[in-house]
């Protein structure tokens, strides 16, 4: 029997943005496989330009719904690096406590909200409110809490108010702090929950190796700062981020693809697991083998479990942080002014999705040229060697099989389309 | 338990961050009883079910290229009702900052040689293209209000937003003014409705949810001014989500002026 597929999704569903898999296979051989972006182009780079520094988190925190607090965030630092301001205390850990709960936020939303409907056999959350509620209801606590955690922070988590240049406009209560941590501590039950509920799914076994690229600090697992590094070895400091990404366009993506020491390279919370195991905490490390995850692991399926072991993480290190904000007895502060107001700095930040970049130029307060690198970009020309490998393997079964396996592996790596179609040539003056 | 005849909702995406329609999402998480009187028949980022027609259409995200214009139409067709969820689709929002440079150079910008490969065009409110009937303006949309519009669409009213200023809601709210602090704020041009949630947390106004009618926009400069803001600064206040929507004001007090 000679094998034919023509699949060719258009507008995958449950997903951020608008992406189609196109795959043609004519007697068995491979002619078309892409993962093509079709969402407009959105030109955020040049929307920044001649704007004042003060701004740039609020824009570009438009970039995106759900990792807004991490494209500010980013934004921050790069204006921070380029005018040579340094946060206090205070600042960095209520922006890594803001940074948690919009972890947490998204991988809930991924984990319960846009995967398990493809293992629960259901189109969507809506019929599964209804077969499985206890399921739902968790999912919900889950995410009420992150975004308490961002309201009690930053006003909100799409889109963050009180963050500013160099520090905050707004701090939380001791008697809110309180309540987060208690919030926290009642809730770690649904945590165990969600492990044991992704302990019964079944991840398709589908192995292939590749670079794993995150950020590595030295004492903290992600999530802000820190240096790039890759699972094929090599570090880099920030600044280098363009001779990593290497970002390229093709034709039929308005996505840019990038590649560092092979041909594609891979971020998320898989590579972040992979690269900074050794800093998750015992809880999370125990939910981690009890889900059958281990560093070293190259199936992309798995980046979901990532997200679960990253849940339990989140839950730990958030208690811990809220404990050293009573500690240090919480204090408004005024946001730390520039030592300079021209000046190139890039930020990076683990969001939900990956590695991101910000890079800015600022000249007399204004900025004059902008860069932004997005996780999902990086991750679109490894998605397609991925389906290049799966598409042979699987070519016997029905289409419809095999379209829906495609369309799960697209939907494991989490891809926030919108997010990803504002890259650019910039020629830094 | 299914219902006849419950009303067909369905939300579509053009450009945006989608961010209005997650929180359309834990608006109905949070309040399940929605469900109950509304059937979700189409919602792209949530689900993968489809249909054809629609009682209401919410819409998120600005028209940016001429093929997005055959899509909104189509839509129009298909729906009773059509509503304009969020600043993108309400007023152009932040996508239509870019409208202050000329075309070429964006694309140029962003996409060097490879320019012409993506389709695009001024970034526009959905309203320049089809006839809308309500709108859930705001970035983001504010939960409590996407609740309010949806029951008055159901009880046959057409949805109404406030047409007074943010100022009257920061009043109430008790926040001390920000121009007293030293700080500026768009709060005296701007619909109210989102309980002055920036202004509450130590920022500015930044006009996302649009100008109130006759808005006393040449005094307000002079305020900004008097608070030592460039021209320049005060154009960039004035332009994070209100660039369309100026640019119609000022074309209409040239016409009353002349």
């Amino acid at each position: 029997m000679s094998h034919n597929l023509n699949i060719d999704i258009h507008h995958i569903t449950r997903v951020e943005g608008h992406g189609n898999i196109v795959v043609d296979v004519v007697n068995g051989e491979l002619k078309q496989c892409e993962l093509q972006v079709t969402e407009t182009p959105r030109f955020f780079e040049a929307m920044l330009r001649g704007r004042p520094y003060q701004e740039a988190s609020q824009i570009t925190s438009r970039i995106c719904g759900i990792c807004a607090v991490g494209h500010a965030t980013t934004s921050l630092r790069a204006t921070e690096r380029a005018l040579g301001i340094e946060p206090t205390e205070q600042t960095k850990l209520l922006r890594r406590l803001n940074f948690l709960g919009e972890i947490l936020d998204s991988h809930v939303l991924h984990a319960y909200m846009l995967v398990a409907p493809d293992f629960l056999n259901v189109g969507s959350v809506v019929p599964l409110a209804k077969s499985a509620p206890e399921v739902v209801l968790r999912a919900l606590r889950l995410k009420k809490l992150a975004g308490e955690i961002c309201r009690v922070v930053s006003g909100r988590h799409t889109h963050p108010i009180a963050m500013k240049v160099g520090g905050f406009s707004h701090f939380p209560t001791t008697a809110e702090l309180y309540k987060l941590r208690e919030d926290f501590i009642a809730l770690w039950p649904d945590v165990e929950e969600t492990v044991a509920l992704f302990q019964t799914l079944s991840i398709p076994a589908f192995e292939r190796e590749t670079e794993y690229i995150a950020l590595r600090n030295e004492k903290t697992y992600g999530f802000i700062d820190g240096k790039i590094k890759s699972s094929d070895g090599g570090s880099w400091p920030l600044n280098l981020y363009r001779s990593v990404t290497n970002e390229h366009i093709v034709p039929h993506s308005s996505a840019k693809h990038c590649f560092n020491q092979r041909d594609s390279y891979m971020v998320g919370a898989l590579a972040r697991f992979n690269i900074n195991y050794d800093l998750l905490h015992s809880r999370a490390k125990s939910a981690a083998s009890a889900l059958d995850l281990g560093p070293g692991c190259t199936n992309p399926y798995m980046n979901t479990v990532a997200q679960v072991v990253e849940i339990a993480h989140c839950f730990v290190e958030g208690a811990m942080l809220i404990d050293e904000l009573l500690q240090m007895e919480i204090a408004w502060e005024e946001p730390v002014a520039p030592v300079r107001l021209s000046g190139e700095g890039v930020g990076a930040c683990e969001v939900p999705r990956g590695i991101l970049f910000h890079h800015y130029i600022i000249v007399n307060g204004k900025i004059t040229g902008a860069n932004c690198i997005i996780p999902t970009n990086q991750n679109v020309a490894n998605i397609e060697a991925d389906m290049r490998e799966l598409v042979p393997a699987i070519m016997d079964r029905p289409q419809a099989d095999v379209a829906q396996q495609l369309e799960m592996l697209v939907r494991a790596y989490d891809p926030c389309i919108s997010c990803s179609t504002h890259m650019l040539n910039v020629k830094f003056e | 338990m299914t219902h006849v005849n419950k009303p067909t909702v369905a939300f579509f995406d053009f450009t945006s961050c989608e961010g209005c329609q997650l929180t359309v999402i834990d608006t109905l998480q949070t309040n399940p009883e929605l469900l109950d009187v509304v059937e979700i028949v189409e919602f792209r980022e949530a689900m993968s079910e489809k249909s054809d027609a629609y009682d209401i259409a919410f819409i998120e995200g600005s028209c940016t290229r001429a093929s997005d214009e055959d899509r909104l139409r189509d839509i129009r067709a298909r729906s009773g009702v059509v509503v304009a969820l969020g600043a993108c689709a309400h007023l152009g929002g932040v996508n239509a900052i870019r409208n202050r440079q000329r075309l070429p150079e964006v694309r140029q910008y962003v996409y060097g040689q490879q320019a012409d490969w993506f389709e695009t065009y001024e970034p526009r409110a959905i309203e320049a293209v089809i006839e809308v009937d309500g709108v859930v303006p705001g970035c983001p949309i504010d939960g409590y209000e996407f609740q309010r519009v949806v029951t008055a669409l159901l009880q046959g009213r057409s949805p109404e937003t406030p047409d007074y200023p943010v100022c009257v809601e920061c009043k109430l709210d008790e926040n001390i003014c920000l121009y007293q602090l030293g700080q500026v704020c768009l709060g005296p041009i701007t619909c109210a409705g989102c309980k002055a949630i920036c202004p509450a947390y130590g920022v500015g106004c930044d006009g996302c949810r649009g100008l109130i009618p006759n808005p006393q926009i040449d005094q307000l400069r002079e305020v900004m001014a008097e608070h030592g803001l460039s021209t320049a600064e005060i154009d960039s206040k004035l332009t994070i989500f209100l660039t369309n929507q100026l640019v119609q004001w000022e074309s209409q007090e040239k016409a009353h002026v002349s």
